[in-house]
C-alpha cells in the first residue's frame, strides 16, 4: 500500500472525522441493493420473451403439432457475425390459411397479392422481365419457414439496407424484388400490385411480433465452406440433383410456353443485382429447400459448390450499372 | 422421312399395341383401346404419357425396380425395339381431358385438392402439381401425368413407394414424399386425381 495512503488512513482513524470503513460499508450496500434489483429484472425480461411467441400464435393455433418443434424459447443468434445479431425468437408461427381469406375490399387485395405471388407472370405481367414467379424462391406461397417467408419479413421493415444506403419501407423492399429478382420494372408506389403484395404479407403476418427476428426468417445461414466453392464440383452436384427439374442447361422446364421449373441463369432468370447472386444466399436457399421435398439432403459443401456453379453463368445485367 | 413413312410407322406401333407382337400380350386388353386404362381394375391410363417415362417403366418392370406380376413378364418379353414402339404409340394418343365428373366438395375431396395444388409443407410435401405440371398433366420427359388416373392405381403406386416395391423414381423424389403421406391422405389424393375439379380455383 502506498505510503501516503497509510498515513491518510491512520490520520483519519485518529481524528475520527471520517472513519474509512464507511467506504467499505457503502460499497457493500450498493452491491447488495443492485443485486436485489437487477436479478429479478433480468428474470422478468426473460419471461417476457417467453411470453411473446404465445401471443404471436393466431387464434386457430393449429400448427404447433404439425411442425413438431419444441415450444417457444429464446434462440441465441445462429452465427457470430461482425455485428451483434438481434435476438432470434422461435415461434411455431402459423400464418392464417388461405381458405380463411378475409372478405370485402381488403380480402380482394389479399387475394390479388396471393395471385401475384404465385403467378407473377399473369398478375403482374407489366412489371416482370423474366420467366420467374415470386414463389420460385419463397416456397409454399411465401409461407415456408427457411424459404424467406413473408410473415417473417413483414415485421422487420422499415429497415436500413446497405444495398441502397437508406431506410426502406416494406413497399420499397418489394419494389426491389421486381427490379432485381424479376428483372423488371418497379411498380409505382401505391400501385395496386404493391398494395396487394403488402396486403397479402400483412395478412400472413397476423399475430406475429413486430421488430424481432423470427426463426425461419430468410434462409438459414451456412457455416463457411471448408473448401472454397468450386464450379467443377458444383457442376457434378447440379447434374446429379438439380438437372431433372431445372434442366441440364439450367434453363428450367417449360410446359405450354410457361416455366414449370424456373430458369436459373440466362435471359429469363434473375439479374446480376439480385440477392440470389450472392453465393451465401444461394447456397443457404439451396441447402434448406432443394431438391423439392428433400431439404437439407445436400451437404453444406455441396450447396456452396452448386451455388457457385449456378452463379458462374451469365444472366441479365445489374440495372444499377446501366446508364439510363 | 416423309409424313407418309411416319404414318406407316405409327400404324405399325398401333398394330403392335393392339394385336401384340411375338411373345407379347396386347396392351389393349388391360390398358384399353385408346390407352385409357381400366378404372375398376386399377390399370393405368397410358395415353399421352411422356414417351421417355413409358420406356423407363418397361425397363423398370424388366429389371425389377418396379414390381408387378402382370407387367414384369410382359416387359421382359419385349425387345428394345418393341418397347420403343409401344411407348411411342401410347405417347402419341391424346391425354386425359377434364370431365364433368368432378368430385363434390366433400372434406375428403378438399383434402385431396389441397395436396394436389398446394401440398403440405409442414411435412415437406410439395404440391403434386408442382412437379407433375399445371393441372397434373405431366412435365415431359420425367414427370408423368396424374390427372385422370384410376384412383386404385394412384393409391397402389404411393403404397408401392412406401413399401419399396417401386423404386425407380429419379433421386428417390417420390419415395421421400410418399413416406410422409398417411393412408387417409393417400385415399384423398388418389380419389381427387381421378376426377379433379379445377373450378374451385381462386381467381
Amino acid at each position: 500500500m502506498p505510503n501516503w495512503f497509510s498515513k491518510w488512513f491512520e490520520n483519519q482513524k485518529h481524528t475520527r472525522a471520517f472513519h474509512p470503513s464507511w467506504i467499505l460499508l457503502v460499497v457493500a450496500t450498493t452491491i447488495i441493493i443492485a443485486s436485489i434489483v437487477w436479478i429479478p429484472a433480468a428474470l422478468i425480461s426473460k419471461a417476457e420473451y417467453r411470453r411473446l411467441p404465445a401471443a404471436a400464435l393466431p387464434a386457430s393455433g393449429n400448427s404447433a403439432s404439425q411442425t413438431g418443434e419444441a415450444p417457444a424459447s429464446i434462440e441465441q443468434p445462429i452465427l457470430p457475425t461482425a455485428r451483434p445479431a438481434p435476438k432470434t425468437i422461435r415461434v411455431d408461427f402459423s400464418p392464417p390459411d388461405v381458405d380463411d381469406l378475409p372478405s370485402g375490399e381488403f380480402g380482394k387485395a389479399v387475394r390479388l397479392g396471393w395471385n401475384i405471388f404465385n403467378d407473377t407472370q399473369t398478375y403482374a405481367r407489366a412489371y416482370v422481365g423474366n420467366g420467374l414467379n415470386c414463389v420460385n424462391c419463397h416456397l409454399d406461397e411465401g409461407r415456408k419457414a427457411n424459404s424467406a417467408p413473408l410473415w417473417a419479413a413483414y415485421g422487420m421493415f422499415p429497415a436500413y439496407r446497405e444495398k441502397n444506403s437508406r431506410v426502406n419501407s416494406y413497399e420499397v423492399r418489394l419494389a426491389g424484388c421486381f427490379r432485381f429478382n424479376m428483372n423488371g420494372k418497379v411498380p409505382p408506389p401505391g400501385s395496386k400490385e404493391l398494395i396487394a403484395l403488402m396486403s397479402y404479407s400483412y395478412w400472413l403476418s397476423k399475430g406475429a411480433p413486430v421488430g424481432v427476428e423470427l426463426e425461419g426468417r430468410g434462409y438459414p445461414k451456412l457455416t463457411e465452406p471448408q473448401q472454397p466453392p468450386d464450379v467443377a464440383r458444383g457442376k457434378k452436384v447440379f447434374e446429379a440433383n438439380c438437372a431433372i427439374c431445372d434442366g441440364a442447361d439450367g434453363q428450367g422446364t417449360q410446359v405450354s410456353g410457361r416455366y414449370a421449373f424456373p430458369p436459373l441463369w440466362g435471359k429469363d432468370s434473375f439479374n446480376a443485382g439480385a440477392d440470389m447472386t450472392q453465393i451465401h444466399n444461394a447456397a443457404a436457399f439451396i441447402r434448406a429447400n432443394m431438391p423439392r421435398g428433400q431439404p437439407n439432403t445436400l451437404t453444406e459443401q455441396e450447396a456452396w459448390d452448386v451455388a457457385q456453379y449456378m452463379n458462374s453463368h451469365s444472366r441479365p445485367v445489374d440495372p444499377r450499372l446501366v446508364k439510363s | 422421312m416423309g409424313p407418309g413413312a411416319a404414318h406407316a410407322d405409327r400404324l405399325a406401333d398401333a398394330a403392335h399395341a393392339q394385336q401384340g407382337g411375338p411373345g407379347t400380350t396386347a396392351c389393349v386388353a388391360c390398358h384399353g383401346a385408346c390407352g385409357e386404362g381400366q378404372a375398376a381394375a386399377g390399370f393405368p391410363r397410358l395415353a399421352g404419357q411422356p414417351k421417355a417415362y413409358l420406356l423407363k417403366q418397361l425397363q423398370a418392370f424388366s429389371s425389377g425396380t418396379r414390381k408387378n406380376p402382370q407387367m414384369e413378364p410382359i416387359a421382359r418379353a419385349l425387345s428394345a425395339q418393341q418397347r420403343g414402339d409401344v411407348a411411342d404409340y401410347h405417347a402419341s394418343l391424346p391425354g386425359w381431358k377434364a370431365d364433368a365428373k368432378a368430385a363434390a366438395s366433400s372434406p375428403q375431396s378438399l383434402l385431396g385438392s389441397s395436396f394436389a395444388t398446394r401440398g403440405n409443407w409442414n411435412k415437406e410435401i410439395p404440391a403434386c402439381f408442382a412437379c407433375h405440371g399445371p393441372d397434373g398433366a405431366g412435365i415431359p420427359p420425367h414427370f408423368p401425368a396424374l390427372t385422370g388416373q384410376p384412383s386404385a392405381y394412384t393409391r397402389a403406386q404411393l403404397k408401392a413407394w412406401q413399401a419399396g416395391t417401386r423404386s425407380n423414381d429419379p433421386q428417390g423424389l417420390m419415395k421421400a414424399v410418399a413416406d410422409r403421406i398417411t393412408d387417409a391422405e393417400i385415399d384423398a389424393i388418389s380419389l381427387y386425381l381421378e376426377h379433379p375439379s379445377f373450378s374451385g380455383r381462386r381467381e
